[in-house]
């Protein structure tokens, strides 16, 4: 299945999972993460952390607050650069990545805090996700023609699958700031998927959700690993969540790796029970 | 050599002159996290008021005593009626509303006491200490010694104002994070209020200090941007650090006008200051005394 | 009702991106279109022209440029005077250098100098924010100004670096009559007014947006912060030398270094500020009021000289009008930023939105 190869979206995006549901096919690593250790001044994030993620697959980055999820991410996509180790991905490893490097290599994340450019509307700001894909000179841009002008429409149509997508036509046009937080969450959904990313980082994206935001947001991630064959990261808290729509885990604590292996596996897993799980319902 | 040292005391001590007004950033700065772009406009209103006033035939005592309170009312009346209304802005509201402040201060000064330079008489002379310059032949002026004198009072005042008083550290929380200060029970107004005040009498100082230098004149409102220099080099938020940053850019700007300057053709005071401070950006943007900031996503 | 959106159904992406949507708002810029072009010309007294058209089309150039940088782009600039002061010398000197050179060829390459000034100055904004940025282009603007009187090539030797615009003539026409400078200026602005909106729509504007409003997510989705910024520099200086130099040809005819003050730069951005950042209709409004409000003080206190003169034989001093335009322009900054910090152009927008519903209170 090629992974962003078309957002040619079938019209079927919306129907019961029944009928559009694809055979995951979880193929070799992409994402080589090798004896990662960050620190800040004196405080350690992450110390000799090592995991790979499979290409189409959904990983889950678990553990108690402050144990490094976060920063796992940021070094993923080059926000921090670690002080020791390598990353790995699609083949090529370097000591870090550098935020707009990662981007271009297909790799795109949403943050805990969300992170949408609020002076600009929801059709704004999916439309900057596609930055990448715009050529077009300044001076084409000043002066509307040619292709500046192509790609701003090709570019606003390829948007508009995504707002078909996740079901946000009412508020394409409402700045960001109005919207209520769930629909926020979805609106930078939104915006990474409109890079068309190979991978995909998303820093607990049910955070303050209701159950129905849940449950829309579950279908949505599944969705577009299946549709897309996306493979995605995610961090989150919801241990009902990460059990049913992961395929495997990796567990932090303090900075270190506690756990790594399937839902199954980490839920029985002793370590991972006391440091974060408790008592296994 | 001799020459050398001298246009280096004269840079340091003008540039004593400099700390006096990055004080009163520095002061407001650090209370209420406010660039106050106004402090050299409260500078020129303070040494026009006490000039005008004794134009008027009121003894210097009296002339000091009512221009410190036009000050204080000035500050009671800029917290009331601008800061208290712009509280949760962000911080490059507050500048330019200090900016507007500024350009509204001047016309009120002129407009009360007429746009003439005017000189001012302080009683202390201009002439050369005899002492020093019959012993090492170097020319120190009185004044400027009185003045780095001064400057040197003021800045132990505050610094002990700061660290130790109870005042002095909710004027450190309220520059922090506003709207934590107030919900911890720190009267924001009150403080403020404080805040602004001291910063007139520094500005009342400054502006006796300068105008008895320079001549009261309209050009005292731009001090102001002098001191953005020296509060780049000293970190916006350090009492120690205006007056070191200040002799810093004072002496630097001197030293380079009379060595550097004759290869451009001369002039370069105007704008060395700020190069020397955009240089110094580059390489620590918090300055040599400020805190280092750093952004968590 | 007049203003109702409904049954305007946008069938194409193309429809739906035009700079202006709604049928109402077409209709109502081909009509102030109109007056601009037509109807002020025929009626207009050279005094308008002179005093009050040209200035507050000039000014609106630069504010639009401002506003690029600092209302898009959100880095703070002190100097644009200064890049006006480029865009006026280079003119210049281009004229005189290169005979025969075109006019508008001419203005454009003085808009590239000062957008390669700008660059330049705009460097310091890779490693510094805020109003330590706003520093940095203060440094621009005491040293160019300074090098324009330094270095006696710039204004051909003359005393104090003063310069006298040379003639200007289109396509063998000479425009020398203030109605004709109004034409050509009105021209010019208004295509690089729509060339403006262009940009804010397109990538590069999302991308000054994006910088302006939370850069490390920007660079995360891709965007390169050293091109937007430099870019974002760069286009806001042509800009502001486009409006230097028709500064010097269109308007005042004779300018020096020294005219391109640090008060200028103020005034300018006082222009965004009431107008509304990060607005072009706002940087329009905000010159239009700018220019006009000395006017305005001015008549109000003569008439109120008239009056006190004949009543009670008492009358203001001369520079109380000067003085009071400080204290007027101070406190409508401080008024704007509690009471409407977005501006004119939100309080228009709220105006229309009002419209929209009208007769109907909601």
């Amino acid at each position: 299945m090629g992974n962003g190869a078309s957002l040619a979206l079938p019209a079927s995006a919306a129907l019961a999972d029944a009928e559009a549901r694809v055979e995951r096919r979880v193929g070799a690593a992409i994402l080589e993460l090798s004896s990662i250790s960050l620190a800040f001044g004196g405080v350690r994030a992450l110390s000799d952390v090592s995991f790979e993620v499979r290409e189409h697959e959904i990983r889950a980055i678990i553990g108690p607050n402050g144990a490094g999820k976060s920063s796992m991410l940021n070094v993923i996509n080059g926000v921090y650069r670690p002080q020791q180790g390598t990353i790995t991905f699609r083949g090529v490893q370097r000591r870090d990545m550098v935020p707009h490097e990662a981007a271009a290599m297909g790799i795109a994340r949403t943050f805990q805090n969300i992170a949408l450019f609020k002076g600009m509307t929801v059709l704004d700001n999916i439309m900057t996700g596609r930055n990448l894909k715009m050529k077009a000179s300044v001076v084409e841009q000043a002066l509307w023609i040619g292709r500046a002008r192509r790609e701003e429409l090709a570019n606003r149509a390829k948007a508009e699958e995504i707002i078909d997508f996740l079901e946000i036509q009412h508020i394409r046009k409402t700045p960001v700031g109005r919207l209520p937080y769930g629909l926020q969450k979805r609106v930078e959904l939104a915006r990474a998927l409109a890079a068309e990313p190979t991978l995909l980082l998303l820093d607990e994206p049910m955070a303050g959700m209701n159950v129905e935001e849940k449950q829309d947001m579950c279908r949505f991630i599944l969705d577009v690993n299946e549709q897309y064959g996306t493979t995605i990261v995610l961090i989150e808290h919801d241990m009902g969540v990460v059990m049913d729509i992961s395929d495997r885990v990796v567990v932090l604590d303090y900075g270190r790796k506690i756990g790594d292996g399937t839902p199954d596996d980490v839920r029985s897993n002793q370590a991972v029970i006391d440091a974060y799980l408790g008592v296994a319902r | 050599m001799t020459f050398f040292f001298e246009v280096l005391i004269g840079g340091l001590l003008s540039g004593v002159m400099y700390s006096l007004v990055a004080l009163g950033f520095v002061l407001i700065y650090k209370a209420s996290g406010v660039f106050n772009f106004a402090q050299g406009a409260l500078v020129f209103l303070a040494a026009l008021t006490f000039v005008g006033l004794k134009e008027q035939g009121l003894p210097f005592p009296l002339a000091i005593a009512v221009t410190l309170a036009v000050m204080i009312v000035v500050a009671l009346l800029t917290e009331r009626w601008v800061l208290r209304r712009l509280v949760n802005q962000p911080q490059i509201s507050l500048f330019m509303a200090t900016i507007g402040l500024t350009f509204f201060l001047e016309g009120l000064t002129q407009a009360v006491w007429g746009s003439n330079p005017r000189a001012l008489e302080l009683g202390i002379t201009d002439q050369p200490i005899d002492w020093l310059l019959d012993r090492t032949g170097v020319v120190v002026s009185q004044f400027d010694l009185v003045a780095a004198v001064v400057a040197g009072v003021m800045v132990a005042a505050l610094a002990v104002f700061f660290q130790k008083t109870r005042i002095g550290r909710g004027l450190r929380a309220v520059a922090d994070d506003h709207q934590a200060a107030q919900s911890i029970g720190i009267p924001l107004q009150v403080i403020w209020a404080y805040v602004w005040a001291v910063a007139g009498f520094v500005a009342l100082v400054s502006g006796l200090i300068w105008g008895a230098r320079n001549g009261v004149q309209f050009a005292l409102t731009f001090t102001a941007l002098k001191a953005l220099p020296v509060l780049i080099l000293g970190g916006f938020e350090s009492v120690p650090g205006a007056i070191v940053g200040g002799l810093i850019i004072g002496a630097a700007e001197k030293l380079a006008e009379v060595y550097l300057g004759p290869m451009v053709g001369g002039g370069i005071e105007g704008w060395v200051a700020y190069v020397i401070a955009l240089l110094f950006l580059l390489v620590r943007p918090e300055g040599l005394f400020g805190e280092r900031r750093i952004d968590r996503v | 009702m007049l203003y109702r959106e409904a049954g305007q159904f946008k069938t194409s992406y193309a429809a739906d991106q035009q700079i202006f949507p709604i049928r109402q708002d077409r209709i109502a810029v081909v009509a102030v279109l109109l007056v601009a072009f037509v109807a002020v010309p025929l009626v207009a007294s050279q005094y308008w022209f002179s005093a009050i058209l040209i200035p507050f089309l000039i000014f609106s150039l630069a504010a639009v440029g401002l506003n690029l940088l600092t209302g898009y782009a959100g880095q703070i600039s002190l100097g644009t005077a200064a890049f006006m002061a480029v865009g006026a010398f280079a003119a210049y000197n281009l004229v005189l250098r290169i005979p025969g050179i075109p006019l508008l060829v001419a203005f454009v390459l003085a808009g590239g100098f000062a957008a390669l000034v700008g660059a330049v100055f705009g460097l310091p904004s890779l490693r510094i924010k805020g109003f330590y940025l706003a520093v940095a282009t203060l440094a621009a603007q005491f040293f160019v100004v300074w090098a324009l009187v330094k270095f006696p090539w710039f204004s051909n030797h003359s005393t104090s670096g003063v310069i006298t615009a040379q003639k200007m003539s289109l396509l063998g026409m000479e425009l020398d009559t203030p109605r004709e400078k109004y034409l050509l200026t009105l021209t010019i602005v208004v295509l690089m007014a729509l060339a403006a909106k262009n940009l804010v729509r397109s990538n590069i504007g999302r991308a000054w947006m994006a910088v302006r409003d939370m850069d490390v997510a920007a660079e995360v989705i891709g965007f390169r912060l050293v091109s937007t910024k430099l870019i974002a520099f760069a286009v806001s200086s042509f800009y502001c030398g486009v409006a230097g130099a028709l500064y010097a040809y269109a308007y005042l005819g004779t300018v020096e270094p020294e005219g391109f003050t640090l008060d200028l730069s103020f005034r300018i951005l006082f222009m965004i500020i009431i107008g509304g950042i990060g607005s072009i209709l706002g940087s329009f409004l905000g010159a239009a009021f700018i220019v006009l409000l000395p006017v305005v003080l001015n008549v109000a206190v003569h008439g109120a000289n008239d009056v006190l003169q004949s009543a009670f034989s008492f009358s203001l001093p001369a520079s109380l009008t000067s003085n009071l335009e400080l204290m007027v322009f101070g406190g409508l900054i401080i008024f704007f930023l509690i009471v409407e910090p977005h501006g004119l152009a939100r309080l228009w927008q709220i105006g229309k939105e009002k419209m929209r519903l009208w007769p109907f209170p909601h």
